[in-house]
């Protein structure tokens, strides 16, 4: 297999991995803390080392998931002090874990070798050189196998305990009094999202990590508003941005992880804009019509109070209506051409007189 | 938690509460509460702002710590006794803008009968449609719930306990800022409840329909003030003694 190949097949794995690891921490509006798992990992990896005596990655994994649940503990337990609020909490909590890490690598093992780069952006393009290696065959990067792995295990998570976590997700305290343990489900999916930036780190560094796991699902609850549909959209998002993201790298030759991270970024705007319901443009042009909806309910009510009254030949010039209304001209006129062409009013000689249709419109609006 | 009661003979009421004390910071916010809610009744809490109503409630439910007490539902303690008992929280506790429709929420009271890892099916969802359709929200389900305006958001949670189905309801202020429908529903609701031998206990901020509702009235103000018949609750000196100077200012 080509190494381009074997990149993409780990670009798919981390985007699958992470974004079914994002789905519900997002849903409960805690994205910041896949931030702070992903900085607080540090010590965890450094006591992974010292107890392995040397570098391993299941006990790397193992030391990066306690410091992980450490921290989302940590959080918790200085936010329940009611001294800080859990955006203060987390804030405080992740760089004094990443400093406890910087602390013991340089006074213990000052001559440790750490790439910084490696941290930050990951090293998927070198995936395809630390291969899988069974009885003399190589079997793909490990990183592949990791991420698949991950994937899998997520996918299993979010299938078994589905109607768990949406329960204890929307209502914390129904949860509790039917007996589904919310706090021991908070944890597991605090696992998930631990494990899964460990593993995704590796590959693709620890900024890129928190995007793939926070960006799929908040782009994919802007375009829908069921759970059901949440849930592979955000997969979509996250694999097809990842895969898109290594094409265009390969195509300028940029950073393969920098150019994932763009274009999740650059598929978030994009639904931000352009969302069928809960887009920027279509709930400006919603909001636009209503107001233009509502102008015209108030132009035919006018016309209703007036209509057959002795006043009704000065109340119904388009120059009344603009000093009464308090309208510009311009709005006057353009509200007026817009009730006409609906048919609900007819202009003559300066004056606006309610169609049938107008008339009824005006009494179902004011009967409510 | 040797209280005599609990070793008395005969069966306990629908709801036993003696002694309770609930502290946030070392500061009491119910002081030493005894109740008796009997079986088959309608019963109010009512009491001042502040005076403790919800917590009564979270900490009957086990949702808050508490500093001392006994308490026993249907003759038992919560945890071994949680399919029995229903609670309607209040509207503003849960996330509306979750991506989920009323159907799912009403579903949601099913959940506790599956027990863990078993997915609601066709049954679970007739079942559920059924309780919409009894607060009159059948043609909601498939709405996303922050489209619902704030009455029929209470329906929905009313049609959520509704369906799990149990003996001893708990409502938090289903009342508060809700349409005339909605109220008219759920006062409908709650008499039939009653008629089929449920008890219910609710927080209730309105006096003036409390008279005409509820066979049993609790009055609170940190401490319980009253409890028993309405009309025994609902007299002046107790009611002045639970919102002191606040009630001639209701009573205009």
């Amino acid at each position: 297999m080509s190494s381009g190949s074997q990149i993409a097949l780990v670009a798919v794995a981390a985007g699958l991995a992470c974004s079914l690891a994002g789905v519900f921490l997002v849903l409960r509006r805690l994205a910041m803390v896949a931030d702070a798992i992903s900085h607080a990992v540090l010590p965890g990896l450094v006591a992974g080392y010292v107890l392995a005596n040397g570098p391993n990655l299941l006990f790397g994994f193992l030391g990066a998931v306690v410091s992980g649940l450490l921290t989302v503990y940590l959080v918790e337990t200085l936010n329940k002090t009611r001294r800080v609020t859990s955006d203060t909490a987390i804030g405080l909590v992740f760089p004094a874990m990443f400093a406890l890490g910087v602390y013991v690598i340089s006074r213990y093992f000052p001559n440790l070798h750490i790439d910084t780069d490696a941290v930050l952006h990951g090293e998927i393009a070198f995936a395809p050189f630390d291969t899988l290696a069974l009885g003399g065959r190589e079997y793909g990067p490990v990183s592949f196998w990791v991420l698949g792995g991950l994937g899998l295990f997520n996918a299993l998570v979010l299938t078994a305990l589905y109607k768990e976590l949406k329960l204890a997700t929307f209502d914390a305290a129904l949860s509790a009094t039917l007996g589904f343990a919310p706090v021991v489900l908070h944890y597991v999916l605090m696992t998930v999202v631990a494990v899964t930036t460990v593993g995704a780190f590796s590959a693709v560094g620890a900024i890129l990590a928190v995007a793939l796991i926070v960006v799929p699902a908040v782009t994919a609850s802007l375009l829908t508003t069921r759970l059901n549909q949440l849930i592979p959209l955000a997969i979509a998002v996250g694999v097809g941005s990842a895969l898109a993201g290594y094409g265009l790298a390969t195509l300028w030759n940029v950073s393969i992880s920098g150019m994932m991270a763009s274009t999740l970024g650059a598929v978030f705007f994009l639904a931000l804009l352009f969302a069928p319901a809960r887009g920027i443009i279509s709930q400006w042009s919603r909001r636009r019509r209503q107001r233009e909806e509502f102008a015209t309910d108030v132009l035919l009510i006018h016309l209703a109070t007036h209509l057959s009254t002795p006043e009704e030949a000065v109340e119904s010039t388009l120059l009344h209506i603009e000093r009464e209304l308090g309208w510009s001209p311009d709005r006057a006129s353009q509200i007026a051409v817009r009730a006409e062409r609906a048919g609900l009013l007819q202009a003559r000689s300066g004056s606006l007189q309610l169609t049938q249709e107008g008339q009824a419109r005006a009494t179902q609006v004011a009967a409510h | 938690m040797n209280h005599e009661a609990l070793a008395a003979p005969g069966p306990l009421p629908a709801v036993f509460v003696r002694d309770l004390t609930v502290a946030y910071d070392e500061k009491p916010v119910l002081w030493d509460i005894d109740l008796d809610v009997p079986e088959g009744t309608l019963t109010a809490i009512v009491g001042p702002n502040g005076a403790g109503k919800s917590t009564l409630l979270k900490a009957i439910l086990g949702l808050i710590p508490t500093a001392a007490g006994t308490i026993r539902l249907l003759g038992e303690t919560y945890s071994r006794n949680r399919r029995a008992v229903g609670y309607v929280p209040q509207r503003g506790t849960v996330d509306w803008d979750f991506p989920t429709d009323a159907l799912d929420v009403v579903t949601m009271g099913l959940y506790g009968a599956l027990g863990w890892l078993r997915r609601p099916g066709a049954k679970e969802r007739a079942t559920a449609l059924e309780r919409l359709d009894q607060v009159g929200m059948a043609d909601f389900a498939k709405r996303q719930i922050s489209q619902l305006s704030g009455g029929q958001q209470q329906r929905v949670f009313l049609a959520r306990a509704l369906a799990q189905d149990p003996k001893l309801y708990f409502m938090d202020e289903p009342l508060a800022g809700v349409d005339a429908a909605t109220e008219q529903i759920v006062f409908e609701i709650l008499r039939l409840l009653r008629s089929e031998g449920r008890t219910v206990v609710v927080v209730h901020h309105d006096l003036e329909t409390v008279r005409e509702t509820f066979d049993r009235t609790i009055l609170l103000n940190v401490k319980l003030i009253a409890s028993g018949p309405t009309e025994a609750v609902f007299v002046r000196e107790k009611l002045q003694a639970a919102y002191g100077g606040r009630l001639a200012a209701m009573e205009r």
